[in-house]
């Protein structure tokens, strides 16, 4: 399949691909490509120009200073998964890594891409909601709670860029997911994490975004154990039906990944 | 158009390209490496998979334009002075497979995972498949291929 025409230029610096965008209204960041690439391909998607920043070292790197944990946006899903620094302050994050698609997707694939497409099915956005992220961009700072505006949508701005993505150690967290056998891609995931402020649960895969189930903080909040949620449901009504999965099923699927969760957050802190 | 250059198998190369060329095109149509196959065309299937830069890709999901500068590998640049590599001979010993279409992605695929692994359990080795599919062989004898590659590439 042959996608448009478009021009290739490639970011000798992220102050470079700015200025590209700024004057290219109709181009498109390239990170990875694994999303974007397929798209256009299929003719869903036909930027003037494609301006890559998978080359930038600046954007490039995993950080830890104390309980801090900073992601680079175009750091690969494989670099993630395979850091001793994110292996041992948020053993869910690399764990989360190393099970998105492929090695060949996680070969290339960027957490900037993931989180500025917001796939509903897409892994990061689960941890980033759960984990209370902060997205720093080219002109600021994005509360988790603040960027997910629903289906493929978020808070960025048109020539926006992410450029990094800061967590914190939480004090401890899990992440499970019920992969389709086909794309890996999750049909419900939940990641359950305790950081400074409290409990936070988020689901990716089962609805038109990501989202955080109250019922289940709670239940934690008194209880930090897989019976505490075993018996909470989400309501169906809402949830994406699909060849896969019909609502009901994914409902299902997300007390028992939530069940599962909590277990790794307790016996395994995550891993 | 633009002008592309990269070392594929060892060997400078360049062409002039339109910008939309899919790095597997660029390989089989301008360089007649007709190796690396195409199966899906929709990033899933695995059978075009190259290393770029050391790293198994998919070359249907990645333009020929962003290999510029990179070195390429394809399953025609394993073998060495008439030589097959040994996850190539593995494949042959072990038959693992029947009509061969998917078998040049998972070779590929199983190079790089050896790489990044060294000698490789069974469930290890299915899970580096995961981009792979393969419509013949069950996967059986696949993985007893790479397993045994992945040993006796350890061991020497
Ligand atoms: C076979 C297959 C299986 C997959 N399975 C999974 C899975 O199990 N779980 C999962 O979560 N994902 C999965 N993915 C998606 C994969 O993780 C993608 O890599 C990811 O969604 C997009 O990242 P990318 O770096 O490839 O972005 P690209 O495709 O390059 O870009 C995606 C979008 O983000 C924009 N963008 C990129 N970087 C930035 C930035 N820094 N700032 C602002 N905008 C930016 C681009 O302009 C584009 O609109 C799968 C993909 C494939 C092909
Ligand atoms: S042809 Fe590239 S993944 Fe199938
Ligand atoms: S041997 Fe026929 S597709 Fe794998």
């Amino acid at each position: 399949m042959i996608p448009y025409q478009f021009e290739y230029k490639r970011a000798k610096s992220l102050g470079d691909a700015q200025a590209m965008l700024a004057k290219n209204p109709d181009a498109k960041l390239l990170a990875g490509g694994q999303t974007l690439i397929p798209t256009m391909k299929m003719r869903l998607a036909n930027p003037s120009a494609l301006i890559d920043i998978s080359k930038l070292a600046e954007l490039s790197f995993i950080r830890v200073e104390g309980d801090a944990l900073t992601i680079g946006a175009a750091t690969t899903h494989g670099a993630i998964a395979a850091s001793a620094d994110v292996r041992r302050v948020l053993p869910s994050l690399a764990h989360m890594a190393a099970h998105i698609g492929d090695p060949a997707v996680r070969a290339v694939g960027t957490m900037g891409g993931s989180l500025a497409n917001n796939d509903p099915a897409a892994d990061y956005p689960a941890a980033a909601l759960a984990l209370n992220a902060t997205i720093k961009t080219t002109t600021r700072e994005i509360a988790a709670d603040d960027f997910f505006t629903g289906m493929f949508s978020t808070a960025l701005e048109d020539g926006e860029i992410i450029t990094q993505i800061a967590f914190r150690k939480p004090r401890r967290s899990g992440y499970q997911k019920f992969a389709n056998p086909a794309s890996r891609y999750p049909m419900a995931g939940v990641f359950v994490a305790q950081i400074d402020d409290g409990i936070r649960v988020a689901v990716t895969g089962a609805g038109p975004g990501v989202f955080r189930v109250e019922a289940m903080e709670a239940a934690l909040t008194k209880s930090f154990t897989p019976d505490a949620v075993a018996s909470i449901a989400v309501a169906s009504a809402n949830l994406n039906s699909d060849i896969h999965a019909s609502a009901e099923y994914r409902a299902h699927l997300v007390t028992v990944m939530a069940k599962r969760a909590v277990e790794h957050a307790v016996a395994h802190d995550g891993h | 158009m633009t002008t592309v250059s990269m070392t594929v198998n060892g060997k400078p190369v360049s062409a002039d390209i339109e910008d939309r060329t899919l790095l597997v095109y660029f390989l089989r149509e301008n360089l007649r490496l007709t190796g690396t196959h195409i199966g899906c065309d929709t990033s899933q299937c695995g059978a075009c998979m190259v290393h770029v830069d050391g790293r198994a890709v998919k070359a249907c999901s990645m333009f020929a334009v962003q290999a510029e500068g990179a070195e390429v590998t394809t399953i025609e640049g394993l073998a060495k002075d008439g030589k097959l590599h040994p996850v190539q001979e593995a494949f042959r010993e072990n038959h693992g497979l029947q009509c061969g279409f998917c078998t040049p992605g998972m070779i590929m695929t199983a190079v790089a995972a050896i790489k990044r692994h060294g000698a490789m359990d069974r469930e290890t080795i299915r899970h580096e498949l995961e981009g792979n599919i393969c419509r013949c062989t069950g996967y059986h004898n696949i993985v007893s291929s790479i397993e045994d590659a992945s040993k006796k590439m350890s061991a020497a």
